[in-house]
């Protein structure tokens, strides 16, 4: 077994190519790393027995066939994967990080899981994540927080925080998480790894529970782009359960830096760069940006006038859209029964039992999701949503005319200590500021550690580029990552 | 002083379930197979992740189901919308799998559109608001104290029909329903069977009085399941108005069941109660498009309509108005009527008689089977052959009727069933002439009655040879004999 866990997909595949150990050494020692830092709430559920007993099959795959032969058709073989608790994997549980989906067991794969698995992934296990996938912190779980890989007093950003936790600490190699709002973006840059949040479309929803249908997006997070790029190619494309799929073909990324192969106009919003921005992450941003220019990229300043009204726009329309999907576990057939006395045969007395398991953050979406949709106030607050989210669409369609990609702070600050924001929902919606954009414009954005902030805390920068065009994103990303 | 007099102001919201494979997002059977009702599928049987509303999964809609909803409008006149949208109706109900059921709400797949109704009479266009598509739910059973929940018509497809306002008494409101069940039925678009759910309608009914435009308090009757009681359902309810506004008070705006047993409506919920649907455009679909093309190819494939049928039946045949409404209330009934006739080279001539076996000893065998027309074994061709015998005077109607019987559950050939059963008229005088005595011989009493004038009574005597004769004499010969045995001159003659 290595001493050292692997740092990349590479590496990891040299240690197979080289026979220094097997995929159940390599296993096993994920397992053993887990149960070790069990404190760090990055799993929900761990899934030892199933990963041992793949590990076992792809060995002797491997004593069948050379490894490079295995590569050709499978770009993740033997690779440790954490998957977010809100993807399906078939005859799992995916609890959503809720009580009410506490026993739920799923019938299905989720598309992005089933072709994690065909590219020859190993799951470890179900990641941790803000309940329903609705807060930034990962403080939000009903089976317990998850810790800051690198400081136990931090929260490590959500809602994806177990699937960023695991990979930052070493518990899984990539993962699967899903950004409505900010939630692999969030926390791949407060943990210190890349986080991709695709097109709108790019990638099938199948198998994802919903929150916010129209925002939300699977996407993968990884130590590094090019395993990032890797897992990404092995996701999207177009899935004909899902209507909102994109029938665009598949492609594969040139695995090149865009600034030295062409010109590279980089838009600069004014918008990101705003009073309360923390002063190491505007430096650290300053910084890449100039060495960015120096290695040829032209930077524009551009403007996205309404970006001030994303986060209102964001809330009422995730929140409507939250409030309908999280109808169907009223106990009926999802979520727990509650006791036959206590609800007195009455049928509202057993919704209420039974949706009484939902935490406090998810009731307080539901409740704001469906004063947003009734009757008297739909107009003024859905409708009127829906009329800015365009304009939002627009100021990036007008941005792009002028520019190959904007930059921007991932987040106003780096990650905070725990219990920081847990009396003011506002404070931690305003984290979201930077991030919501994308997914109200359906545009892919990405997160790429830029440096520390004086406490050793990660800063990330964020990366957003016109719908579909991955991989001038994913490029620009690689030239990011090649600056530190 | 009078009593004002009032009149109703009547809307009709039928939903149909449409006849598709597969239920309208998902590819579970949406229909039970041939020749098995809904009742006899085991429940839960046709589910899966998408209409049991599983977390994760995701609607895809049903071209199928798109174009039988075009062909609908088509056939009334609908303006068909190049691009529709798909809202989530949110609402609890333990039947409603995922708590909202995916319809179309801001703007429908048809708009417009009416069909003409004959009521008394008078021909009269209702106008239709629109038609539009949406998903079943699942079904509650009360039972044992407990309540269960068969998801197997959970995401059947179904196109709402929405009228206006445009029908005045119940009698219309039932004459509306009847046309548009000729025409759902004959489009092919649904079953149509309203024991199974397939066709069924919400009723709107305010008054207001005689001559006034303004529309009073509307009531909704929900769930309403056969002609007959939206009928009596209106009715009673409109009654019922008449009776509250006359007291002096106000029709409350509500909703209420109909309770056939009681032939009553009472109260479901009232508008305080209503629900609010939060209907927003569902995220998980994208706008329904449809092509020029597809709906080019509905006009060009339009079936002749109820209507024009019944204009030709009244042409060609001579039928009239009652019996070509009967013949074209039902595709079935319809084709095999048209496939008896086509094997006749004068049809005006056994057009009555086919139509009169169909609606009366076939439609009894129907009913008597619970089996339609077609999912019996008789064929056109037995009709016919039966028909051609009859005409001819060489079979009886009791004996008509007989091979209908038989050869309904048999199949069994026309002349093979004649022959065996002995069922050729007997129409040689002197073969009923001992029969005829007999029963004479039998009935003294009866022949008093006769000879003092009850001409009812030969109808019993005639009957009672042709029993003799196992229904193959001649009823006309018979009476013939009857008179010349006993003396007595007919009708013309005296």
């Amino acid at each position: 077994m290595t001493a050292h866990p692997p740092s990349s997909i590479e590496t990891l595949h040299n240690e197979y190519r080289a026979g220094r150990c097997s995929v159940r050494e390599v296993i096993e020692g994920y397992f053993s790393r887990m149960k070790a830092k069990r404190a760090l709430g990055a799993y929900i559920s761990e899934l030892e027995q199933s990963a041992l007993s793949r590990a076992d099959q792809l060995d002797s795959q491997l004593l069948a066939s050379g490894l490079d032969i295995l590569l050709s058709k499978q770009p993740l073989w033997g690779v440790p994967v954490a998957i977010k608790d809100n993807l399906h994997i078939r005859d799992e549980l995916t609890t959503c990080g809720s009580k009410i989906l506490e026993n739920y067991r799923a019938p299905f794969d989720a598309t992005s899981v089933s072709l994690m698995r065909d590219a020859g992934s190993i799951f470890l296990g179900k990641a941790n994540l803000d309940e329903f996938a609705m807060g930034g912190s990962g403080e939000n779980s009903a089976f317990g927080p998850t810790l800051h890989p690198f400081s136990e007093a931090h929260i490590p950003g959500g809602s994806s925080s177990g699937s960023a936790c695991a990979v930052a600490a070493d518990l899984a190699l990539v993962s699967l998480g899903s950004d409505t709002g900010g939630s692999i973006r969030l926390p791949a840059s407060f943990c210190g790894i890349v986080g991709l949040k695709p097109t709108y479309g790019r990638v099938s929803r199948y198998g994802l529970v919903a929150f916010g249908s129209s925002l939300d997006q699977v996407g993968p997070l990884a130590r590094n782009m090019n395993d990032l790029i890797t897992a990404y190619e092995v996701i999207h494309g177009h899935d004909v359960r899902d209507s909102t799929s994109a029938p665009t073909p598949r492609t594969k990324i040139h695995r090149q830096s865009a600034i030295q192969t062409r010109r590279v106009r980089i838009g600069i919003p004014d918008e990101f760069f705003v009073e309360g921005l923390d002063s190491s992450v505007r430096a650290a941003l300053e910084k890449t940006i100039q060495a960015l220019k120096d290695r040829g990229a032209e930077t524009i300043p551009i403007s996205l006038p309404h970006s001030s009204s994303a986060i209102p726009v964001y809330y009422v329309i995730a929140m409507a859209e939250a409030s309908s999907n999280l109808s169907r576990y009223d106990g009926v057939r999802f979520g727990t029964r509650p006791e036959e006395a206590s609800f007195a045969n009455s049928l509202e007395g057993f919704y209420s039992g039974a949706r009484a398991l939902f935490g406090k953050e998810v009731k307080r979406r539901i409740l704001l999701g469906s004063f947003v949709l009734s009757a008297g106030y739909h107009d003024a607050y859905y409708r009127k949503a829906c009329q800015v989210r365009r304009l939002i669409a627009q100021d990036f369609q007008r941005a792009f005319e002028r520019v190959d990609i904007i930059v921007g702070p991932v987040a106003p600050g780096t990650a905070f200590l725990r219990g920081a924001h847990s009396a003011s929902p506002l404070k931690m919606y305003l984290n979201d500021l930077f991030t919501i954009p994308a997914n109200l414009a359906g545009l892919p954005a990405l997160s790429v550690p830029v440096g520390l902030d004086p406490q050793g805390m990660p800063i990330g920068i964020q990366l957003i580029a016109p719908a579909f065009q991955e991989e001038t994103l994913l490029q620009v990303g690689l030239d990011v990552e090649s600056l530190s | 002083m009078t009593a004002p007099s009032f009149e109703a102001v009547i809307g009709l919201e039928v939903h149909c379930q449409l006849s598709t494979a597969t239920k309208i997002f998902c590819s579970c059977p949406a229909r039970p197979p041939e020749g098995v009702s809904v009742s006899e599928i085991p429940a839960n049987r046709n589910i899966c992740e998408v209409c049991c509303g599983h977390p994760g999964a995701l609607p895809v809609m049903n071209s199928e189901a798109v174009k039988l909803a075009i062909r609908a409008g088509v056939a009334v006149g609908s303006t068909i919308r190049h691009k529709s949208l798909f809202s989530r109706k949110n609402y609890f109900y333990p039947d409603l799998p995922k708590g909202y059921q995916i319809s179309q709400y801001e703007t429908a797949i048809c708009e417009g559109g009416g069909i003409y109704v004959e009521s008394k009479g008078q021909r009269k266009l209702i106008r239709l608001r629109r038609i539009h598509l949406e998903e079943d739910a699942g079904k509650s059973v009360h039972e044992f104290g407990v309540t269960l929940v068969n998801l197997n018509r959970a995401g059947v497809p179904l196109v709402e029909i929405v009228g206006e306002p445009d029908l005045s008494s119940p009698e219309e409101a039932g004459d509306y329903l009847r046309e548009l069940h000729a025409i759902v039925t004959c489009l092919g678009i649904t079953d149509g069977n309203m024991q199974e759910g397939n066709f069924r309608c919400d009723a709107n009914v305010s008054i207001r009085p005689a001559g006034t435009t303004e529309l009073g308090t509307r009531v909704e009757i929900k769930n309403v399941n056969s002609f007959r009681f939206v009928e009596k359902a209106l009715e009673f309810e409109i009654q019922r108005q008449i009776a509250v506004v006359s007291s002096g008070k106000q029709v409350v705006q509500e909703t209420r069941l109909y309770d056939p047993q009681k032939d009553q409506t009472f109260p479901m919920r009232t508008k305080e109660e209503a629900e609010d649907y939060r209907y927003f455009p569902d995220p998980d679909l994208m706008p329904l498009i449809v092509a020029q093309e597809w709906i080019e190819f509905e006009k060009s494939h339009l079936p002749e309509l109820p209507a024009q049928k019944r204009a030709r039946y009244l042409r060609d045949f001579a039928l009239s108005d009652q019996d070509a409404r009967y013949m074209t209330a039902q595709n079935a009934v319809s084709q095999f009527f048209e496939n008896v006739i086509s094997q006749f080279s004068e049809p005006a001539r056994v057009a009555k008689m086919i139509s009169n076996l169909i609606s009366g000893e076939i439609s009894r065998l129907s009913n008597e089977s619970s089996k339609a027309i077609h999912e019996s074994q008789l064929t056109p061709k037995h009709l016919a052959q039966v028909v051609e015998l009859l005409s001819r005077g060489k079979l009886s109607s009791t004996a008509a009727k007989k091979v209908l019987n038989l050869a309904w559950t048999s199949g069994e050939a026309v002349d093979s069933i004649i022959q065996r059963e002995g069922l050729t008229q007997e129409n040689d005088a002197s073969a009923l002439e001992p029969l005829v005595a007999e029963i004479l011989a039998q009935n003294t009493a009866a022949i008093e009655e006769l000879r003092s004038g009850k001409e009812k009574v030969m109808g019993f005597l005639v009957g009672q040879v042709m029993r003799r004769s196992s229904g193959r004499g001649n009823p006309a010969i018979i009476q013939d004999l009857i008179r010349k045995q006993l003396g007595v001159k007919t009708k013309l003659e005296s």
